[in-house]
């Protein structure tokens, strides 16, 4: 298995140019769990995630990785323990797949060093999971958008990192999709004990898929724990403003949350 | 290491299940890499050859031809009577030129477009050309300083230029759309300078404005070659060095980076050296038109997506622009410099990209 790699914040303060996105904020990832950050737009999610994967250096505070400070590691050392897929990945023009997921290797790749059969391996074995091993001769562009999906999570996983950070990585997939790539993400948490770190938007797949959930509110964390202890119509209304009732989801046990808008709610709320 | 045992046969499985029938993963995925290997060093050959043929058919033709023979006889060093002179101070360092410029151009303006991955943010389009070109005619036509002067001065220039657009352009981080308007504006502005200093010229001749405004490579002297060869065999390889980051910066800096690249450092080595390339060969045969912008374009469709294209863009570059020079010189009863024809060639392509990225933001 993984060696336990300790990711943490310490009084980390972010922005860009003069504006605050995140204030004062401590953190630990817990190690080998499935953690799903989630907050209402603009409330530093993505901010926070690009700053624990040394992509924006805080304005105070520190990143921290295995005790040493992010942003004094470099990014290549950094690389080889923590990957990070973006929101919307962009990628050139007419590369084929296998082509894009090779490039996963870069980090373990030294200045002249040719492709070995560990990189190989990795690359055949990220296809396999991903089942995009039938695409890898095909142009990125020719692929539908949760084919894609699943390729840069391919991308990501031969890097073969302890830790995989990843925003959002269910925007733009139909509900099927979704469930598809967050099944695939919680198998490489069990199968690999990969520490995972998302973003989501969806509150019921996040209590869903969870161990440690993290709602973010203004830049700071308002709530953190098991998805049955955040997860109530209390943070639900401060970090979302929202009025909703919380059930237990008849299949997982886990809460899900119940939206009361201004319409259509008929039961006494 | 109990999760490689698990990992392998999901690995067995899954290589099964896949459709390409008897095939395993690590299979397709060698199959692929060696056909791309193919492509890539297919068409690598092909234009090296491309480039060499122009190159002795620019020594070969003229008023008077030559043959092989006789061409190989002067580069040997041999006294050919009539051939020595037409072919060894005439049309060598004008092919040569003609090569280095075309090639310089090409990586270059490569290395822009994908650095800013738009073929649009081409050094010709977004003013850093214009600006080696200003200052060169300034200097030439206002000062009258020597060769290598110019070329410090052009490069210089040029680095202030890529600076100018690049903080302009920068309002909350550096939108590429926003940097291509800012160059377009300062590549406007930069040739008003050029006309400026050819308005002011002594000796305003036709040749001089031409070659400023448009570029060319008539009456090529090996004094003007020489620098240009000299930045071409430093900067090349070193830019061919970075190839590989240079790659990586196309899945978008924040990728990039989570890859291991040394992003800030990996752009800023490049512009460099893609600005060398680009100031001398601005110096010594001005802004030849389009090149930068069309070779990259070109060799991309040629060599396929995700494909290392420096080397390949520095070929189409040096074919280009000694194929302009010969269709130039010898299609139409008037001469026309190189920039002319190349100028004709570009600029339907950049309506066309143009059109284009409207509709999708293209990248290359």
């Amino acid at each position: 298995m993984t060696t336990a790699h300790v990711l943490k914040a310490e009084h980390l303060t972010l922005g860009y140019g003069d504006r605050l996105v995140v204030d004062d904020l401590d953190l630990v990832v817990p190690a080998g769990l499935v953690t799903v950050i989630v907050g209402a737009n603009a409330s530093g999610k993505s901010t926070l995630l690009k700053a624990l994967a040394r992509l924006l250096a805080p304005k105070s505070g520190r990143v921290v990785l295995d005790g040493d400070d992010l942003q004094r590691t470099s990014s290549k050392e950094v690389a080889k323990v923590l990957g990070l897929l973006p929101q919307s990945p962009i990628a050139p023009d007419g590369i084929e797949v296998s082509d894009l997921v090779a490039r996963g290797r870069n980090p373990h790749r030294g200045l002249l060093s040719r492709w070995t059969p560990e990189d190989e391996a990795a690359v055949a074995t990220a296809l396999d999971q991903t089942g995009t091993t039938e695409l890898a001769d095909r142009c990125l562009d020719e692929l539908s958008g949760g084919q894609r999906q699943r390729v840069w999570i391919a991308l990501a996983l031969a890097q073969q990192t302890d830790l995989l950070l990843l925003d959002e990585p269910t925007t733009f997939l139909d509900i099927s999709h979704q469930v598809d790539v967050l099944d695939l993400l919680t198998d490489l948490n069990a199968t690999r004990g990969t520490t995972i770190v998302m973003v989501l938007h969806d509150l019921n797949l996040a209590a869903r898929y969870a161990d440690h959930l993290i709602a973010m509110a203004d830049g700071r964390i308002h709530s953190q724990g098991s998805p049955s202890e955040v997860i109530t119509p209390e943070m639900v209304r401060e970090v979302y403003g929202l009025e909703s009732r919380v059930i237990p989801d008849p299949l997982s046990g886990q809460p899900l949350v119940l939206p009361i808008g201004r319409h259509r709610v008929t039961m006494g709320a | 290491m109990t999760g490689s045992t698990a990992y392998g046969i999901e690995k067995l499985r899954s290589a099964r299940e896949s459709g390409k029938e008897g095939l395993t993963s690590a299979e397709v995925l060698a199959a692929g890499r060696r056909r791309r290997r193919t492509r890539r060093i297919t068409v690598t050959v092909s234009l090296l050859v491309l480039t060499v043929g122009l190159f002795a058919l620019s020594l070969m033709a003229g008023q008077t031809w030559y043959t092989p023979g006789e061409v190989l006889r002067v580069l040997m060093g041999e006294t050919v009577p009539g051939a020595s002179f037409t072919v060894g101070d005439l049309r060598l360092p004008r092919a040569s030129m003609a090569l280095l410029a075309g090639g310089a151009f090409g990586m270059a303006g490569v290395t822009f477009q994908t650095m800013l991955r738009n073929p649009l943010a081409s050094p010709d389009v977004i003013g850093i050309s214009a600006g080696a070109s200003a200052a060169a005619v300034f200097t030439i036509v206002l000062l009258g300083v020597s060769e290598t002067m110019v070329s410090v001065v052009a490069i210089a220039a040029a680095l202030g230029t890529a600076v100018a657009i690049y903080v302009l352009a920068s309002v909350d981080g550096v939108v590429t759309a926003r940097l291509i308007l800012v160059g377009i504006g300062m590549a406007a502005l930069l040739n008003s300078v050029v006309y400026y200093a050819l308005q002011r010229a002594n000796e305003w001749d036709l040749q001089v404005a031409m070659r400023w405004i448009t570029g060319s490579v008539n009456g090529a002297t090996w004094g003007e070659v020489l620098p240009l060869a000299v930045a071409c065999l430093v900067a090349m390889p070193l830019l061919l060095g970075q190839g590989h980051q240079l790659g990586m910066l196309q899945l978008g800096d924040d990728l990039a980076s989570s890859l291991g690249t040394r992003v800030e450092r990996t752009r800023i080595v490049s512009i460099v050296l893609a600005v060398v390339l680009l100031a001398f060969a601005t110096a010594a045969a001005g802004p030849i038109a389009f090149v930068a912008f069309l070779s990259g374009p070109i060799a991309a469709r040629l060599v396929g997506g995700g494909a290392g294209l420096l080397a390949p863009s520095a070929l189409v570059g040096a074919s280009l622009v000694m194929a302009a020079d010969l269709i130039g010189q010898f299609a139409f009863d008037t001469r026309y410099p190189v920039g002319v024809i190349t100028g004709a060639l570009g600029a339907p392509f950049l309506v066309y990209l143009l059109i284009r990225a409207n509709r999708t933001g293209g990248s290359l």
